[in-house]
């Protein structure tokens, strides 16, 4: 099967099988690598993209399902100059990751929260971040780069 | 994931005509299907994705009855009752995490009836009936045990249909990996009577707690609740994440706080 579908602003069309994974046709297809997959089986996040402006995991979202639709990775969300993204910069500042490997997923599951609440309790966030699950941080940092990222003010702990 | 076709009919009709192929099945978002079909638990030959339906879509208020097409999303139906159906907004922002209410419906939760589902507890108490392709058919009669349906086959939710109570709450005692309720209470007051729809408990599946809807009715009180006997546990689910016992003790604890909150 044909599909089209808009990536990071760009065109961009492949042929798959009505069985391929949004995630496979992103990272294998179109070589995006920074989308990850923890599990395969829609608990960790690590695989979070936007698919029209939510959150969607995309190692349980069918390529097919995709036709048609604006996608965002973690690749797209830099600013246009090459400088990261406020986001992105707030985990740097924060030390809001060790090994990285749920980075990518914290980023656009924690961006898309400030798009429907732009100034986020503590309790907010832990309960917008909640599939997001991290093996290294323990969290409190995570939390204190979206409480950063939106303007609050936080006293980053440095890692020790 | 063996593979298969697909089809994204936009009508009902269609849909209809799509699923009577050999070994077709309606797709939704995926949230449940997809991981079952990667464990090869389901292994369709052919995949109907309902997503593709607008006549499915939306949530409209037509007085005290709300009506939320079957291809609506977990984060649409939290937007839309926010300011109408406050418990239910509440129970759907709270089914998972924001990447499954951004693709699950309340069409394949009601389908799926898992014995630890929220909607299948929301519907219950709020009167709601279901409404399919060629019939309505009341909650109460819908809703037939774990994992069990009215559902013929090939027969697709197209609609939820439900009451909106003048007080309700929905207390969900979480189970932090699934984050499906290990057990959860809705609790819906109405003018002329009260309903209590548990859900995570019994091996039957969603179901009423009846004598709690006695009590309430007479007094919308928590203490209504504590006077009566803790339901019986003997059927009830028993895992490693709680007893039968535990788990008929959190429906009683459950139903007192979704009253006192509601
Ligand atoms: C991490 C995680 C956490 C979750 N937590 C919760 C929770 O807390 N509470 C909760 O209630 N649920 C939870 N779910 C389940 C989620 O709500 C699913 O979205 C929902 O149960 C199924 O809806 P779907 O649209 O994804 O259906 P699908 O997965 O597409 O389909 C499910 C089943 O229903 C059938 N079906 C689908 N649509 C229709 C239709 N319109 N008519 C007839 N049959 C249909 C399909 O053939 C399939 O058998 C969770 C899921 C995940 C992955
Ligand atoms: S890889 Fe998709 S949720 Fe873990
Ligand atoms: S930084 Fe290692 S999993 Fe989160």
């Amino acid at each position: 099967m044909k599909i089209e579908m808009h990536v990071n602003g760009r065109p961009v069309s492949g042929e798959v099988e009505g069985r391929t994974l949004l995630v496979d046709f992103i990272r294998h297809d179109l070589r995006l690598t920074g989308t990850h997959v923890g599990c395969d089986t829609t608990q960790c996040g690590a695989c979070t993209i936007h698919m029209d402006g939510a959150p969607v995991k995309s190692c349980s979202v069918l390529a097919v399902e995709a036709q048609g639709a604006q996608i965002t990775t973690i690749e797209g969300m830099a600013n246009a100059d090459g400088s990261m993204s406020a986001m992105q910069q707030a985990f740097q500042d924060c030390h809001g990751l060790q090994c990285g490997y749920c980075t990518p997923g914290m980023v656009m599951a924690a961006t898309a929260l400030l798009k429907e609440t732009p100034k986020p309790s503590e309790a907010e966030i832990r309960h917008y971040l909640e599939g997001n699950i991290c093996r290294c941080t323990g969290y409190h940092n995570i939390v204190k780069a979206v409480q950063s990222a939106s303007g609050q003010d936080v006293t980053p702990v440095a890692a020790e | 994931m063996y593979d298969f076709d697909y089809d994204r009919p936009g009508t009902i009709q269609d849909a209809v005509a799509s699923l009577k192929a050999e070994e077709a099945i309606a797709f939704s978002g995926g949230q449940t299907l997809m991981p079952t079909m990667k464990q090869r638990l389901a292994m369709p030959s052919k995949v109907v994705s309902l997503m593709g339906i607008e006549e499915m879509k939306g949530v409209r208020l037509e007085g005290s009855e709300v009506w939320i097409g079957g291809a609506t999303t977990h984060a649409t139906v939290q937007r839309e009752l926010a300011e109408s159906y406050p418990a239910m907004a509440s129970l759907a922002g709270r089914i998972g995490d924001p990447s499954v209410r951004s693709r699950g419906t309340i069409g394949g939760s009601v389908a799926n009836n898992d014995p630890s589902a929220c909607y299948p507890a929301g519907t219950l108490a709020s009167r709601g009936v279901i409404v399919t392709d060629r019939r309505e058919v009341p909650a109460d009669e819908f809703f037939q045990g774990m994992f069990m349906t009215a559902l013929e086959e090939g027969e697709i939710v197209t609609a939820v249909k439900m009451q909106v109570p003048e007080r309700a709450h929905y207390a969900k005692f979480i189970q932090p990996a699934s984050r499906f309720p290990l057990t959860a209470v809705f609790v819906a007051k109405f003018a002329d009577g009260v309903r209590v729809a548990v859900t995570g408990a019994s091996e039957m599946g969603v179901f009423r707690w009846h004598e709690a809807e006695e009590a309430l009715s007479s007094s919308f009180d928590a203490g209504a609740v504590e006077a009566l006997a803790t339901p019986d546990g003997t059927d009830m689910i028993s895992d490693l994440h709680g007893s039968g016992a535990y788990r008929a003790h959190l429906v009683k604890v459950m139903t007192k706080r979704a009253v006192a909150a509601a």
